[in-house]
């Protein structure tokens, strides 16, 4: 298979070891952080208000998280310059998840309105509904409710205008 | 057209103004440029050359010279760089335009003398933080700016920065540029829309500076040359289209005016660039039809790419634009897959319907001013081109001139600001300040930030010049 560095795709392979596990998620939001290269980079570390993001070594070292100290606050997708962080909720159960996302365009979704779902890929994965619309620093974060099998593939939401 | 919402920027425009572009009446904003008045108007065609070939903006910050026009009766006027004024009457021309012979320009006054202890050219991340740095320690440097508003680069970039939190990162570039002028306003005497001529001895070092018609004659003991970076271009037929711009361009008129620059779009180039305009491109409501990499693999970050991906762009390695399709405008593009050698391999050929071709491929410093201050430079590939031989205080091989940012070698506004600040504390260290603890921790965390895969290129350009600046000392 082509790597990320040629599609700008990650695969299950490149996030292995970076995906909070299933029993973490069916208690509550908790970040998945989807950065794996080596860049000068560590806002996200120095925003999480619990310690849970910490650089080991010097600043390109990727950033890890310990999904028991993060809250799903989404302090961290709000700072992050490269917006690869995502909060990923099983909570609700009912085959359900909560798939949180940053976002900059407009229109921003509304509370309640249906939305297309997105995969890394840019492939539609279907109809979305949204939970919660909130601003953290400059960016909207969108929680959107999709199946659960969709929680480690719906990662970008678009709003559908009609005609 | 102009963009009215954005989901970052909020655009403040200023009066309501009239000009006239070939005896037609346009409507503008004071504080535009010539050339952003017109594309909101729908004009792109600025002028032809002298065989007819229409010229339109290219590179939109003074450096390409590819959107010159007739002013009150000037030729050869950059209508990128130059605001539009009530009544202003703007020409296409011809060639190079012409002179009537009965025209006398206003006088705007004999020239201006001034002297500083330190001069910096260019307001953008590298000289403004250099300008902070010496306003710190008490120097009130004087500050000079071709373009008519200060920041450089970063007062177009929605995105946040990486680098460290220490460097801003985590805050959005135009949100940088604004936290450092503000920093430095009122209290360094900012030129903007000042072209510095040249520099030249005269029992000191003396630059001459063009401003609103007038020439300023700057006495500098010290020089920060901050001058930025001007666009690559690439080979293809129909590239000289007006509809074909530099990536820094669409970022002016999306950015800086809230122009929409077209409405569908082929970006060429998948580094951090390329990957970054694409993104803001879609912020703009522009469609990105495909985004074409000569390379096997994406240069930028895939965090940038990732972005992209996920709102439905296609990023087509190993392709590049084979030719752009139209006579007066860009109307389309044919793209191709490339061969080892980067050559479009037959029969791969695909049509686009686009009306703007956007081109990232690449910066190279813009070191004309270093040169003619005598500073000897030297071809570094792996800093985008010629570069001005410098040591790790940033001084150049003429003594007390220092060159910081992108024209001292591509690196990216983090690395620009760090480079800044050295220059501005070796300066300091020669105006008898004790400095040297602050400038070198400045520069280890010059060296983390290009530490890392992606550091490797401009640590290894960097590392060629120091040792070609010892070959230098050693005779």
């Amino acid at each position: 298979m082509a790597s990320f560095r040629e599609t700008g795709v990650l695969s299950e392979e490149d996030l292995a070891g970076r995906v909070p596990p299933l029993e973490r998620l069916r208690r509550g939001p908790c970040a998945v952080i989807e950065c794996v290269e080596r860049i000068p980079c560590n806002p996200c570390a120095d925003a999480c208000p619990f310690g849970a993001i910490t650089i080991e070594g010097p600043m390109v070292t990727p950033p890890q998280l310990d999904p028991e100290r993060c809250t799903g606050c989404g302090t961290c997708l709000g700072v992050c310059p490269g917006l690869a962080i995502f909060l990923l909720d099983l909570s609700m159960g009912e085959g359900k998840a909560h798939v949180t996302v940053p976002y900059e365009l407009l229109p921003v979704p509304e509370e309640g309105e249906g939305v297309q779902v997105i995969s890394r890929a840019g492939e539609a994965l279907g109809e979305g509904r949204v939970v919660r619309v909130r601003r953290v620093g400059t960016t909207w974060l969108v929680t959107v409710e999709v199946p659960e099998e969709w929680v480690f593939s719906a990662r970008a939401v678009k709003v559908v205008c009609d005609g | 057209m102009r963009l009215t919402e954005h989901p970052i920027l909020e655009f403040q425009r200023g009066k309501k103004i009239t000009f006239s572009f070939d005896g037609r009446e346009i409507e503008a904003y004071e504080g535009e440029t010539i050339a952003a008045a017109l594309h909101a108007a729908g004009i792109r065609i600025l002028s032809r050359t002298k065989s007819g070939r229409a010229r339109g903006l290219f590179c939109a910050i003074g450096k390409c010279s590819s959107c010159l026009v007739t002013v009150d009766g000037i030729p050869n006027v950059k209508a990128c760089v130059t605001l539009v004024r009530e009544g202003m009457d703007v020409r296409s021309q011809r060639g190079p335009g012409q002179i009537d012979p009965h025209f006398r320009p206003r006088t705007a006054g004999p020239p201006l003398e001034q002297e500083a202890e330190v001069a910096i050219v260019g307001a953008g991340p590298a000289g403004l933080s250099a300008a902070k740095t010496l306003l710190e320690h008490g120097i009130r440097p004087l500050l000079f700016d071709e373009n008519p508003h200060p920041g450089g680069q970063l007062i177009k970039q929605t995105h946040k920065f990486f680098g460290s939190r220490a460097e801003r990162a985590g805050t959005r570039g135009v949100a940088i540029a604004q936290e450092l002028i503000a920093e430095v306003r009122g209290e360094v005497e900012l030129f903007s829309g000042s072209q510095v001529l040249g520099i030249y001895e005269d029992e000191g070092r003396v630059l001459a500076v063009s401003q609103g018609g007038r020439l300023l004659l700057i006495r500098a003991r010290y020089l920060v040359v901050a001058t930025g970076a001007e666009e690559r271009f690439l080979l293809f037929p129909g590239n000289d289209l007006p509809g074909v711009y530099g990536a820094g361009a669409i970022q002016t008129l999306m950015n800086v005016y809230g122009i929409k620059p077209g409405e569908r779009a082929l970006m060429v180039g998948a580094g951090n660039v390329g990957l970054i305009v694409a993104y803001q491109l879609l912020q703009a409501g522009v469609e990105v039809v495909a985004l074409v990499e000569a390379a096997p693999t994406i240069g930028g970050y895939h965090v940038h790419a990732a972005k992209i991906r996920r709102l439905g762009v296609p990023i087509l390695t190993r392709h590049t634009v084979a030719r752009a399709l139209g006579e007066e405008r860009v109307e389309g593009a044919v793209i191709a897959r490339v061969d080892e050698r980067f050559q479009p391999l037959p029969g791969t050929e695909e049509e686009l319907s686009v009306d703007l071709i956007c081109l990232a491929v690449g910066l190279t410093p813009s070191t004309r001013l270093s040169e003619v201050a005598g500073a000897k430079v030297a071809y570094v590939p792996e800093l985008g081109g010629r570069v001005p031989l410098h040591d790790e205080t940033m001084e150049t091989t003429v003594p007390g001139l220092y060159v910081a940012g992108d024209c001292a070698g591509i690196g990216e506004a983090s690395t620009a600001m760090l480079e800044g600040r050295i220059a501005a504390l070796s300066a300091l260290e020669r105006l008898g300040r004790k400095l040297r603890d602050e400038r070198q921790a400045a520069q280890r965390e010059l060296g983390e930030l290009r530490s890392g895969p992606f550091g490797e290129r401009p640590r290894r350009g960097k590392e060629k010049l120091l040792s070609l600046m010892k070959e230098v000392a050693l005779g």
